[in-house]
This record gives C-alpha cells, sequence and structure tokens, in this order.
C-alpha cells in the first residue's frame, strides 16, 4: 500500500492534452474566434458602406458598448451563480427616476442620478436579499422584479406626467458635473486633430465646417472600458474574485471553506443593478429624455452575450472579456447587417443560432474541464 | 502514543435532540500523532459526536478539553481557528475551479500592490504543488480542474489543504465510502502520512477493514453509545465488526451468510 504512489515522476494515466484543447478550456475562445469570423464577414460584406470609417466605427462601437456594460454586471452575477432578469426594467425605472427627480421635481441633474443609483443599488441588494433568504431561483425572483419594475416606469410618468415619455432632460443637465460623466464625451482635441489632418470625416459645410463628425469618445464607450478592466481584474486577481468562482460552483462547499457566500451573491446583485443604471444614465443623458419602454429585452440580450463569452449558465465558469467580446459581437452583428443593407429582422435569427451553439459549445468545454462523461 | 495527553478529550459527552438522546455519554480522547478510528454503524451516533467535535452542534452536557484547556465552541469557525478541521463526505470542492484556486478557497493569499489587494497566485500555484508532491500526488498543473481529479486525489487535496491551513486535529467523515479500492488505499496512505506529522487524525468510517488498516486506536459507536476503546492489536476485525452491530443480530446473520460480510 505505501508504494501506490511513489512512482511520482511521472503518472501513465494522466494523457497529455494537446494545445489545441488546452487552449478550447479558455473560456474567452468562443468569444475571440467568435469576434474574427464576425469582422472578417463585414469586412468582405460590408466593407465599403462606411461601416469602418469613424461615424460608422462609433455607431457599432456605440451599441456594443451599452451591451458590454449590462454584460458585465451579467457575467459577474451569472459566474455567482444567478441571473437577473430585472435588468431590462431597471434599465426603464432607472432612466425614468433620473427624469421624474430632474424634470418633474426639479432637483439638480447631479443629485438625480445620485439618488437613481442609491435606490437601484437597493433594489439589487433586495433581489440578492430574498434570493439569498428564500433559496428560491434568482430566475423567480428576478422574474417578479422585472414586471413590478416595469409597471413603475410606465405607471409613474403617466400619472405624474400623463405621458410615457419625459423630455426635457438634456436642458437640466446642461452643465451639470455628473451629467458630462455619462453623456459627456472625451479626448475632443484628439479627434479634431484627427480632423485636421484629414485622418476622420469633417463636416464640409454649415457651422460646424471643419469640425471632425466624430468630434470625441462618448462617455459610453469610456464606462464599457471602465466596467471590462474592473470586472476582469475583480475576478481573475483579487480573493474576492474567487469568491465569486466558488460561490457559483458550489455555495455548499464554498460555505465550509468559509466563503461568505450571501454577501458575495448580493454585492454580485447591486453589481448587476448598477450597470444597469450606468447604462440608463448614459442612454438618458444622450437622447435627453426617458421612455417607460427603455431597456425592453436587454437582460436577455445580457445574457445571451454572457454566454457567447463562454460562460456557463449553471454558474461557477466564465470570463469578463468574453462576456465583452460576446457584446462586441452583438453589436457589431446587430449595426453590420444594417450597413450591409440585409433585413434587419434577421439578427433575430442570428442571435438564436448563435446562442444555441454556444451553448453546446460550453456544454461540451464543461465536459472537457471536468473530465465528466 | 507520542504524548501523555490527549490534544483533544472528549468526557461525557451527551446530546439530545427533543426527545431523541443521540449520544448518551460518550468519552474519547485522541493523541497527537494516532489514527483515532471511530466506527459505527449508521445511525449510531458518528455524525452527531463530530459535529460536537468540530463546533456545530453544543453538548447537552459533558465537556470537551483541547490541549487541556475546556473549550466551548460557539460555532464551527471557532473550532477551525482553534485547529479542529473536519473533511466532509462531501468535499469542499469545486470541480470547475481549478487545484490551486480550491487550495486556497476562503483562505486566499493576498499580496499589496498600492491600494490594490491581490490575489497572490504564484504564491498559491507553488504552495499547492509542493503540497501535493508531498501527499504524492503529481498535477499536471496547478491550475488544472479539480473535477478532473479522481475521487481519492481529491479527499487527498481536501487533506492536505486542511493540514496545510494549520489542523491539529483532523476529523475525515467517511472519506473511504465512495471509493474504489486503489483510491481508497491512496486516502489511506495520506491519513499515514498526515499522522507521522504528528496531526490527531479522527477517522470515521464502518468499514472494518479500512479502519484496521491504519488505526491506533479503535472506538465503537453503538446506539449512542461507546462500546469501549481498543488499541490496535487488541482486537480482530470480527470483534470490530460484532461491536459495531451490537453483537447478537449479526451473529446470527453471519451463520447463514458463512462468514462474509
Amino acid at each position: 500500500m505505501s508504494d501506490a504512489h511513489t512512482q511520482i515522476a511521472g503518472d501513465e494515466r494522466i494523457k497529455h492534452r494537446s494545445r489545441f484543447r488546452e487552449a478550447l478550456i479558455r473560456p474567452e475562445l468562443g468569444g475571440i474566434i467568435g469576434t474574427a469570423i464576425v469582422f472578417f464577414m463585414f469586412l468582405i460584406f460590408a466593407g465599403d458602406s462606411g461601416m469602418f470609417n469613424s461615424q460608422g466605427i462609433l455607431n457599432w462601437s456605440q451599441i456594443s458598448a451599452q451591451f458590454v456594460i449590462i454584460a458585465v454586471g451579467a457575467c459577474l452575477l451569472m459566474i455567482a451563480g444567478e441571473f437577473d432578469l430585472s435588468v431590462g426594467s431597471m434599465i426603464g425605472f432607472a432612466g425614468m427616476l433620473i427624469a421624474i427627480f430632474s424634470v418633474t421635481l426639479g432637483w439638480p441633474v447631479w443629485m438625480a442620478i445620485i439618488t437613481t443609483f442609491v435606490v437601484a443599488l437597493a433594489i439589487g441588494a433586495l433581489n440578492g436579499y430574498i434570493v439569498v433568504r428564500t433559496g428560491l431561483p434568482s430566475f423567480i425572483v428576478t422574474l417578479a422584479f422585472l414586471f413590478i419594475l416595469r409597471g413603475f416606469a410606465i405607471y409613474l410618468p403617466q400619472t405624474i406626467e400623463r405621458k410615457t415619455i419625459i423630455g426635457g432632460v438634456a436642458d437640466a443637465a446642461e452643465g451639470d458635473w455628473l451629467a458630462a460623466v455619462f453623456g459627456g464625451k472625451i479626448l475632443t482635441g484628439l479627434f479634431q486633430w484627427l480632423g485636421d489632418n484629414g485622418w476622420i470625416a469633417v463636416f464640409e459645410r454649415g457651422t460646424r465646417k471643419g469640425q471632425p463628425v466624430v468630434d470625441g469618445l462618448p462617455m459610453l464607450i469610456v464606462w464599457a472600458l471602465l466596467l471590462v478592466v474592473v470586472g476582469h481584474f475583480i475576478l481573475t486577481k483579487t480573493r474576492f474574485g474567487n469568491w465569486i468562482f466558488a460561490a457559483g460552483g458550489d455555495a455548499e462547499a464554498a460555505r465550509n471553506s468559509g466563503v461568505p457566500v450571501n454577501r458575495v451573491k448580493i454585492l454580485m446583485f447591486m453589481f448587476t443593478a448598477f450597470c444597469a443604471t450606468v447604462f440608463a444614465t448614459c442612454q438618458v443623458m444622450e437622447f435627453g429624455s426617458a421612455g417607460s419602454d427603455r431597456g425592453l429585452l436587454k437582460e436577455f440580450e445580457a445574457i445571451i452575450a454572457v454566454v457567447i463569452g463562454g460562460a456557463l449558465l449553471t454558474g461557477g465558469y466564465g470570463s469578463v472579456i468574453g462576456a465583452a467580446l460576446g457584446a462586441l459581437i452583438f453589436g457589431v452583428v446587430q449595426q453590420g447587417l444594417f450597413f450591409a443593407g440585409v433585413e434587419s429582422s434577421l439578427f433575430r435569427v442570428f442571435l438564436g443560432v448563435i446562442l444555441l451553439c454556444a451553448v453546446i459549445l460550453n456544454t461540451y468545454i464543461r465536459r472537457l474541464i471536468t473530465g465528466e462523461r | 502514543m507520542s504524548s501523555s495527553t490527549p490534544l483533544i478529550e472528549m468526557q461525557n459527552i451527551q446530546k439530545h435532540f427533543g426527545s431523541v438522546i443521540a449520544l448518551a455519554g460518550v468519552s474519547v480522547g485522541v493523541y497527537p500523532g494516532e489514527c483515532h478510528c471511530l466506527l459505527g454503524d449508521n445511525g449510531a451516533g458518528k455524525s452527531t459526536f463530530i459535529k460536537t467535535m468540530s463546533g456545530v452542534h453544543k453538548p447537552t452536557s459533558g465537556s470537551i478539553l483541547f490541549e487541556g484547556q475546556p473549550m466551548h465552541f460557539a460555532d464551527p469557525r471557532d473550532a477551525i481557528a482553534a485547529g479542529i478541521a473536519t473533511v466532509h463526505q462531501h468535499l469542499a470542492m469545486i470541480p470547475l475551479m481549478s487545484v490551486s484556486r480550491n487550495f486556497f478557497m476562503g483562505n486566499e493569499p493576498v499580496r499589496k500592490i498600492g491600494p490594490l489587494k491581490m490575489f497572490d497566485h504564484d504564491y498559491a500555484n507553488r504552495i499547492t504543488m509542493e503540497e501535493m508532491r508531498k501527499m504524492g500526488i503529481n498535477l499536471r498543473g496547478p491550475d488544472q480542474a479539480v473535477g478532473t481529479l479522481s475521487g481519492g486525489e481529491r479527499q487527498t487535496v481536501a487533506i492536505a489543504r486542511a493540514v496545510h491551513f494549520g489542523a491539529k486535529v483532523l476529523i475525515l467523515d467517511e472519506p473511504t465510502s465512495a471509493l474504489g479500492v486503489r483510491q481508497t488505499s491512496n486516502v489511506l496512505v495520506t491519513i499515514d502520512k498526515v499522522r507521522k506529522q504528528g496531526v490527531a487524525v479522527v477517522f470515521i468510517t464502518h468499514n472494518v477493514r479500512h479502519a484496521l488498516a491504519v488505526g491506533d486506536r479503535f472506538t465503537v459507536l453503538n446506539r449512542g453509545q461507546t462500546l469501549g476503546t481498543a488499541k490496535r492489536g487488541e482486537i480482530s476485525a470480527e470483534e470490530l465488526q460484532d461491536l459495531m452491530a451490537g453483537g447478537q443480530e449479526l451473529a446470527t446473520l453471519e451463520g447463514s451468510l458463512g462468514g462474509t460480510v
């Protein structure tokens, strides 16, 4: 018995794995390949349609950035083993709160935004608290909030303003420091310089003659990049990241090892709500208005982006970078079909197909990692 | 035994759940460097007993001496902090996570870079590989997922982890019950290695042969009571089997089965 493990130099039972299989178990792989394919396709079919000039790039990057913002939240939450179906309704609800606070009640916009964030985080915490306390599937709990928040997003403006779209936020936000953090643009000097040198398109005539058509990097995109970097760092490089994996991998085992699973899950619900509110605030600042139907179906799009990015629906495995690539694929395809002149309803067909492929691939990868058959 | 005072001593422990008497006065002492086997059939009170030892349950009466001092554990964290670790039947291991992430789960080493506290992966990976090598497991790499390990190897990882984080008393709750022959022997080898490091091992099992393979002393529980503690060499497999089953019934059964149980 004592010699059972003395031959330590090499175990003949461990098969050497090829580099290909090693690469396959990286969660981002699907996202990387998908992104490459998507860009390749559109370079061929829509390369001369303006998709890859400055306005075109800004167009699909903004759409992608929107997906990225909610996908990062959904990704960390899914790795922690839970879903949030109330993301889309939260976007509508939070946007509506900002408009009501700033336009109807006349608060300064910064105060409206901060209050909205506080309310949203509290709702996220409530979601999480109910899930960890009752042990109910988060699918059901957040489904309830999908309806509750959407209901309020319609009821509040209708009761207060007798309409479902509240405008005038742009005027209220004029010169507000916090509004600029969500609706402003940075690097305007750089873009002017690029325009002056003729590298990006400038207006040919009119009052803005000589100014670049794309005059800066929208804060929406900055937020998306920031959330990806922070999310990726937390997940892979910190102790808390290990707890997120552990909470989603096996909550009971994590608890036995001293991981504060409930705290992790509640915090992830709050983070998802935070991301949804960032999305909502950027959108309200961009449009200058809030609408009751904003963010419809966004929860599913976020989840799809995360799954394309290689995360497992059952939790415990995934990558923020992957989710961001999933969101990029989303944005590029949605806008690319428009540039390529393809009927836009086909986008949904594409979504369904790619989701199915991603889930099948992920299941296969899961087997590879755990060695199950 | 290598020391004259027990590392942990359970004296006359009683535990009642409402009207059910789960433990009716059990006394067991475990010395450093010994493997103390706790045997008993299902429902004998093994689980209640080790849960009392690891701070999950408070005894209804009786006292627990740890390193000679009376101990009152408020919850399992107290017991873990004192150096009493339990490796559960359902392991605290997450198949999708790497061995190194699992090894340090809940005890992640942190490296500070300015205001940022980062998970020190280099340290975690190095220690994991070292500890696994000590236990005789050759990992493909520290990032190998636990899911690819066999059941016995997972037990070994869990045991190595408990010992690394300062367990003085290691409670193993039926570590071999779901394992094959070869994996079982791997776990028994691990127990032997851990014992030689001076850890007091409490090995819960209902398999007499596994107990006899590594045990220094054997305590049999039956219906919430100890039927005595025997030293290695003083008792045979048949006697242990008899004690576990409460003697009489099994004797008649055994007759009809021709001594195969």
